[in-house]
């Protein structure tokens, strides 16, 4: 006789869509990025895919001129960025309603985001982040615990990688 | 799914994240109007179409959006190397004699 065995969770994973916050795309040549991080009080890690946070900021390399930043209070940002551009060029674009972020915590998360994202994620350290690739829709993931994630996703794209998440979770729950 | 190694991230990442952009070291001319229509032609349209190691463009377009060089062996698919775009054309027969 062939029993089949399932380890049934009713819980495998766990989508909050995070409320609004400001957000910002910073694009500055490598020879001014110092002095601009100096000028706008931010850290801004060289290597893609680090991650700094000093007084509530939180800012991500992804990629060598380009770094994007969760601010919850945009107007310094903005006024230090204005007082800097003169003397250094740069771009501070606000982009807070171009992406709504998707918060994935619990036992399966990861394994949820495997079905999407060709990358190795097990592979990315906790406390770092990337752009890269849900399904068809490009996405910033960021890692902030083993398995606990925050994902941007471009908010035309969130009813298609909401449906696939939907459609995950139905599976991991039926332990296929 | 290929495995391409993006020099700016320096990671080695799936194919999925890349886009194809073409063949690498082709320099658009300084002064289109003085030239001939066949040297405008062999500019705009005439390829090595290599068999073997082809020296094209790819851009990292869902990662840090950089375009790079890869030099890409046309009849197994494997990757050599890649390199950053603006560094020269790299010497292979170099690369296969330190192997």
């Amino acid at each position: 006789m062939t029993t089949q065995r399932h380890d049934f969770d009713p819980t495998p994973f766990l989508v909050e869509e995070l409320p609004w916050a400001p957000r910002f795309s910073l694009r500055v040549r490598p020879e001014n990025r110092a002095a601009l991080a100096g000028a706008l009080g931010l850290e801004l890690p060289t290597a893609v895919g680090q991650r700094s946070t000093a007084g509530g900021v939180e800012v991500l390399c992804l990629g060598p001129d380009e770094w994007t930043i969760l601010a919850p209070d945009a107007a310094p940002l903005a006024a230090g960025s204005g007082a800097a551009y003169a003397q250094i060029p740069h771009s501070l674009v606000e982009i807070s309603d171009r992406e709504i972020t998707l918060r994935l915590s619990g036992a399966q998360a990861l394994t949820a985001l495997t079905t999407g994202c060709p990358r190795d994620i097990d592979a990315m350290p906790v406390g770092q982040g990337a752009r890269t690739l849900f399904d068809s829709a490009t996405v910033i993931l960021w890692r902030d615990d083993r398995q606990d994630f925050r994902m941007d996703v471009w908010r035309s794209f969130l009813p298609h990688v909401r449906a696939l998440l939907d459609q995950v979770m139905v599976e991991l729950k039926s332990g296929l | 799914m290929l495995l391409i190694h993006c020099p700016y991230c320096d990671a080695t990442l799936p194919e999925a994240e890349f886009a194809y952009a073409g063949e690498a070291h082709i320099s658009r001319p300084a002064d289109p109007s003085a030239l001939s229509d066949e040297e405008w032609r062999d500019y705009l349209f005439i390829r090595t179409n290599a068999r073997g190691p082809h020296f094209e463009r790819w851009r990292h377009i869902h990662g840090c959006g950089r375009f790079f060089n890869a030099v890409r062996d046309t009849v197994s698919d494997r990757f050599l190397m890649t390199y950053k775009a603006g560094e020269a054309r790299p010497d292979l027969t170099v690369k296969e004699a330190a192997e």
